[in-house]
């Protein structure tokens, strides 16, 4: 068991909901692309592959239902990204959303930002329980009424209605990115975001569509000479002229926008110093960065390559100060991991709102999580089967060696195809939102 | 004497790498599998592929021409030609082109 947040208490996931179709054949379009609460974690949003959005707001805590927190249950949804044709080039632009990232809530609506490969939008999602009755000149159905017939005049009256909630686009960003969008990351300021492509990364201001800032641009000259790309990047939290990116080769850089229009040259440069002799044919491609997330203190960063999560300290760029195995009995399985195209998942990663535990997803639909004071780590699992309301979820555990215990699964009998790429964690609870294909499960702790 | 004690610390360095290191015991069993892995030359296939990620190419008649005419003095490919070949160089065949996209409908986690 894992040391709480709220001071010292073990505590225990517990499953409170799962979302999605339960049938065997996963439509492509369902399946969940990314996951983010927003900055209260009054609502989660998920986007999938189909380009569409799906938000979730928790119910009131009610006085009656002391046993449980607020569920979550749809408050919206929306086709953000539908798909394209780009001419020029003869090729789809899937409409798959990448990212979601939510602004800070500044007034009654609430505003998210999602991404595709080569478009980003900014929806604004409102609500509407008010609705103006008593037209003079049309009446209720918006018919128009007979002019003959209007004798006075009269003043529209605000009657309430059934809450309806709308989303609508405010901004679309488009036409700045030839590559494949990856991650876009909104700035501390509240004005600017940024969004990066494999090998470029542009500032945008949130009320200017027609043109953004390149601030990293990673192209050689010459396209042979390609050594690495951009893999994932991210504002710094309360520093607006710091942001970092990472990159297929497994290092981080800190740039700071005051030092340079053009970000080329690094203001730190984060890597781990490899053992020579150890190296081998898919040392670069499992050190290959697929996520990159600030600590909520601003004082660490967190990277997840294949096999780990790292964390590091934003003083110290020659070695991460802790590193968790994420599933090492991989290793030994590169091989064919490589042959089914698995070695190049891109696995995501997060922390807690308190910054002491992170949370990374695996194979076989189980999900790590790491207390970062204790030390301890825990595997858990998504499934229907341990699907009862505020069921305990039973710690499960990947058998290496010859003897398999009762309860342990062989590395050989894992489901490669039931990955959970996308998990995200409540800021300020211990509740986790989990995406497994086409599903996703929201577990709490046990509340005492 | 001192050959033969290079020689068997050699050896123990070699048994210790396939003991000691899976990930080299895989890079063996891989190299055996596909022999000319990482010897293509003109920059690294894994990160074009991965630049070119995911791409449905369909046909195109310029493209149709652009290939014919480079190919007038080579073999024509073979039909399992990689879909990642960079815009020119690959004459698409019907079995290339992708099934239509599904309509859009409304998200299953919406209900």
């Amino acid at each position: 068991m894992m040391a709480g947040v709220g001071g010292g208490n073990d505590f225990q996931w517990c499953f409170s909901q799962v979302k999605g179709a339960i049938d065997e054949d996963v439509a492509e379009a369902d399946i969940i692309s990314t996951v983010e609460f927003n900055c209260s974690g009054e609502l989660l949003a998920t986007g999938d592959k189909g380009g569409r959005v799906v938000i979730f707001q928790r119910e009131q805590e009610s006085k009656n239902r002391l046993l449980s927190r607020g569920e979550y249950n749809v408050y919206s949804t929306f086709q953000s990204h539908e798909p394209e044709f780009d001419y020029l080039k003869s090729l789809e632009i899937e409409e798959k959303i990448n990212k979601i990232r939510w602004l800070p809530q500044q007034n009654a609506a609430h505003f998210l930002l999602s991404a595709n490969d080569k478009t980003i939008k900014l929806w604004k999602i409102s609500e509407r329980d008010k609705r103006a009755e008593g037209y003079n000149l049309k009446d209720e159905d918006g018919r128009l009424r007979d002019q003959f017939r209007i004798t006075t005049l009269r003043v529209p009256v605000l009657m309430p209605m059934d809450l309806m909630v709308e989303a609508s686009p405010r901004r679309i960003f488009a036409n700045a990115h030839t590559y494949h969008i990856n991650s876009i990351s909104v700035n501390s300021d509240y004005e600017t975001y940024l969004s990066a492509d494999d090998l470029r990364i542009n500032l945008w201001h949130l009320e200017i569509t027609d043109r953004s800032f390149n601030i990293v641009d990673i192209k050689p000259a010459n396209m042979e000479e390609l050594t690495e790309v951009i893999t994932a990047a991210e504002c710094h939290p309360h520093q607006c002229n710091v942001f970092v990116y990472s990159s297929s080769k497994g290092t981080i850089r800190l740039c700071d926008m005051r030092a340079a229009a053009l970000c080329d040259r690094h203001s730190k440069f984060f890597e781990e110093p490899e053992d020579p002799s150890s190296r081998s044919f898919f040392s670069e491609i499992i050190s290959s960065i697929s996520d990159v997330k600030f600590s909520h203190s601003g004082r660490y960063m967190m990277t997840r390559d294949y096999l780990s999560v790292k964390v590091w300290d934003l003083n110290m760029e020659n070695r991460p100060v802790e590193t968790y195995q994420v599933h090492e009995y991989l290793r030994s399985k590169l091989c064919s991991l490589y042959e089914n195209d698995c070695i190049f998942d891109k696995f995501e990663c997060c922390w807690n709102g308190s910054d002491s535990a992170i949370m990374t997803g695996s194979y076989n639909n189980f999900f790590r999580m790491f207390d970062r004071n204790t030390r301890r780590d825990i595997t858990l699992e998504a499934s229907r089967e341990n699907s009862k309301p505020r069921a305990m979820l039973k710690p499960r555990k990947v058998c290496t060696g010859g003897k398999r215990k009762k309860d342990e699964i062989s590395v050989d009998s894992l489901d490669f195809n039931k990955k959970i790429l996308h998990t995200a964690w409540h800021p300020k609870e211990n509740v986790i939102a989990v995406a497994a294909t086409n599903n996703l499960y929201i577990f709490q702790d046990k509340i005492n | 004497m001192s050959g033969e004690v290079q020689a068997s610390t050699e050896e123990q360095q070699e048994m210790q790498d396939t003991v000691v290191s899976p990930e080299k015991a895989e890079e063996v069993k891989l190299k055996a599998r596909y022999p000319h892995l990482g010897t293509r030359p003109g920059g690294s296939d894994l990160l074009r592929k991965r630049l070119q990620k995911g791409q449905q190419k369909y046909f195109d008649s310029g493209d149709y021409n652009m290939a014919k005419a480079k190919m007038k003095n080579k073999q024509l490919p073979t039909a399992a030609a990689e879909k990642t070949e960079i815009t020119g160089d690959h004459i698409p065949t019907p079995q290339d082109l992708p099934q239509r996209k599904q309509s859009l409908v409304a998200s299953k986690l919406a209900f």
